[in-house]
């Protein structure tokens, strides 16, 4: 039952959220550098950091898969990488608004992380054609959790490598947003760090009940030798 | 133990014994490289390269010579049973990886031995940087090799075999690029090879080629299971 | 000190600012009501087919039902 406790968890996030965005806006002072503009910091960073883990919470699951061969574990996988490439998009989109703000182009490549996570990204939308072009669901399966523990692995090791890329002269200006954060600043960016963990961990419960009720539909249509509908989405793994 | 020894060097021999013959993918990959340099000629406008544009322009090309190679690497398995024979066969399937990768690195070495002089020909003033670059370029062959087999014993069993090597490997490899481009510039200034972070760069290729090796070492298993 | 970060631009005005930040976040709520569009179009269509089944098992318990009717009053008579 992937439902249960998902009310709870909705009404957790939703208060995490009302308060982590008040403390935003009313209680977090206004930052020396960049102003108001710093404000994008608070949800940008924490949907970044939550994609990233959620990757590698995609791999952790991969590995569950391709030791126990049971397919529960792949839906988790793929559900788990499918929203953190959602929460992606809203990183690089939040990330290139604050671009513009800070530095007047819509794209730098001066900010190694921001440049890292597009890689990523780039990396981990490629799961969905890949998975496409393998017809045997079984085989899918199996591939999808070997390049979800590959790309796993490949995170750290990008942004070491781009990290590295960076000319010494440009300053990481993430540095001076998190190396000496005030502490109301911090408790703010926990809060909201938290508020949009809660947020993944709902959507991912979300969308694994509506694919278990999809699955018992299909299950109900078996038994019954009902006639079926037209075809079933040839990446997205079952459950249920 | 002795039985796997001998079923990679069966593997690895049967590879390069075909390839000598039939030479379908390193005459074409050489070629392949050599025109692309003559497009960047033209299309950069220009007829000597120096540090990170002489980088870039090697390791790009170097790059999309090597998917053509990959993408063919597992085709004569798929067609012809091999996968099946691995299983049925009492060794460490981890053999087939072990072995594809070295034949892999072998074919990537081979093509560096005649595009790399001739794009010293072609763009550089001198040849002082090749020995150096030797390193560099076996470090990220290494790692190339790793990675590449990895992703074309998965393709070779898609729909879109030709499209998925180079679409789901290019974002794979970005950090090897960084690593060998961030060594190579400062090799190919024109006042001569200075070493600028040279052993960093040679350390994140080192890294990436033993994170990547042990990750296909891990996973290779689970492709070969039916 | 200031010399440091040559790249930081100064702190765009209050109301330009605000535009900024007020976008960063908009997108963000745009995001998730587009998801919850799409998971609502999916609710429907389960909805729907569950509908379909419910009406395909009962013709189905309707039809045995009615066989057994007949043959209990063909039989009684």
């Amino acid at each position: 039952m992937y439902g249960k406790g998902l009310r709870p968890l909705s009404i957790a996030t939703v208060a995490m959220l009302a308060v982590s965005l008040s403390l935003v806006f009313f209680y977090a002072p206004l930052e020396a550098d960049q102003g108001f503009i710093q404000k994008i910091f608070y949800l940008h960073v924490p949907l970044a950091i939550t994609a990233l883990i959620g990757f590698i919470v995609g791999g952790v699951f991969a590995i569950a898969h391709l030791r126990s061969g049971n397919r529960k574990w792949d839906a988790y996988s793929y559900v788990s990488i499918h929203m953190s490439v959602i929460f992606g998009v809203a990183v690089l989109v939040t990330g290139s608004i604050w671009a513009k703000a800070s530095w007047g182009h819509w794209w730098v490549w001066d900010e190694p992380t921001l440049v890292s996570f597009l890689i990523v990204f780039l990396l981990y939308a490629t799961y969905y054609p890949f998975r496409y072009a393998i017809e045997d669901p079984e085989r899918q399966a199996r591939y999808a959790s070997v390049f979800a523990v590959t790309a796993g692995a490949f995170v750290p090791l990008n942004f070491l490598a781009v990290r590295m890329a960076q000319s010494l002269v440009h300053p990481r200006v993430f540095a001076t947003a998190n190396g000496g954060l005030p502490g109301s600043m911090l408790l703010t960016f926990l809060a909201c760090l938290a508020a949009i963990a809660l947020l993944w961990v709902t959507l991912v419960k979300f969308e694994l009940t509506a694919k278990s009720a999809s699955g018992q539909v299909k299950r109900l249509r078996r038994a019954l030798d009902a006639p079926a509908p037209g075809a079933a989405s040839r990446i997205a793994p079952e459950v249920g | 133990m002795t039985s796997s020894r001998a079923a990679f060097a069966a593997i690895l021999g049967k590879d390069l014994r075909t390839e000598l013959r039939t030479l379908q993918s390193l005459p074409a990959m050489a070629l392949f490289a050599v025109t692309t340099f003559v497009i960047f000629r033209f299309g950069l406008d220009r007829t000597a390269l120096s540090g990170s544009l002489a980088a870039g322009v090697l390791w790009a090309t170097l790059l999309f010579a090597a998917v053509l190679g990959i993408n063919r690497l597992f085709v004569s398995e798929h067609e012809e049973g091999g996968f099946d024979a691995i299983r049925l066969a009492p060794v460490d399937r981890t053999v087939l990886f072990g072995a594809k990768a070295a034949a892999l690195l072998i074919y990537l070495l081979a093509l560096e031995l005649i595009v790399v002089p001739i794009f010293a020909l072609f763009f550089l003033g001198s040849a002082a940087a090749l020995p150096p670059l030797l390193g560099i370029l076996v470090l990220a062959d290494l790692g190339l090799a790793t990675t590449g087999t990895l992703i074309s014993s998965m393709a070779v069993n898609s729909r879109a075999r030709d499209l998925l090597v180079p679409l789901v490997l290019l974002p794979l490899v970005v950090p090897l690029m960084i690593a060998a481009t961030g060594a190579s510039d400062p090799l190919l200034t024109l006042g001569g090879p200075t070493y600028d972070r040279f052993g960093t760069w040679l350390a994140v290729l080192g890294l990436y080629d033993l994170i990547f090796g042990l990750v296909g070492y891990a996973v290779f298993d689970f492709l070969l299971e039916d | 000190m200031s010399a440091l970060l040559p790249a930081v631009a100064p702190a765009l005005p209050l109301h330009e600012a605000g535009k900024y930040v007020a976008g960063a976040y908009i997108v963000f709520l745009v995001l998730i009501v587009v998801y919850v569009a799409i998971m609502a179009a999916k609710l429907q269509r389960i909805e729907r087919e569950l509908g379909e089944l419910a009406s395909f098992a009962e013709q189905g318990k309707g039809e045995p039902a009615r066989a057994v009717e007949k043959s209990s009053v063909g039989g009684g008579s």
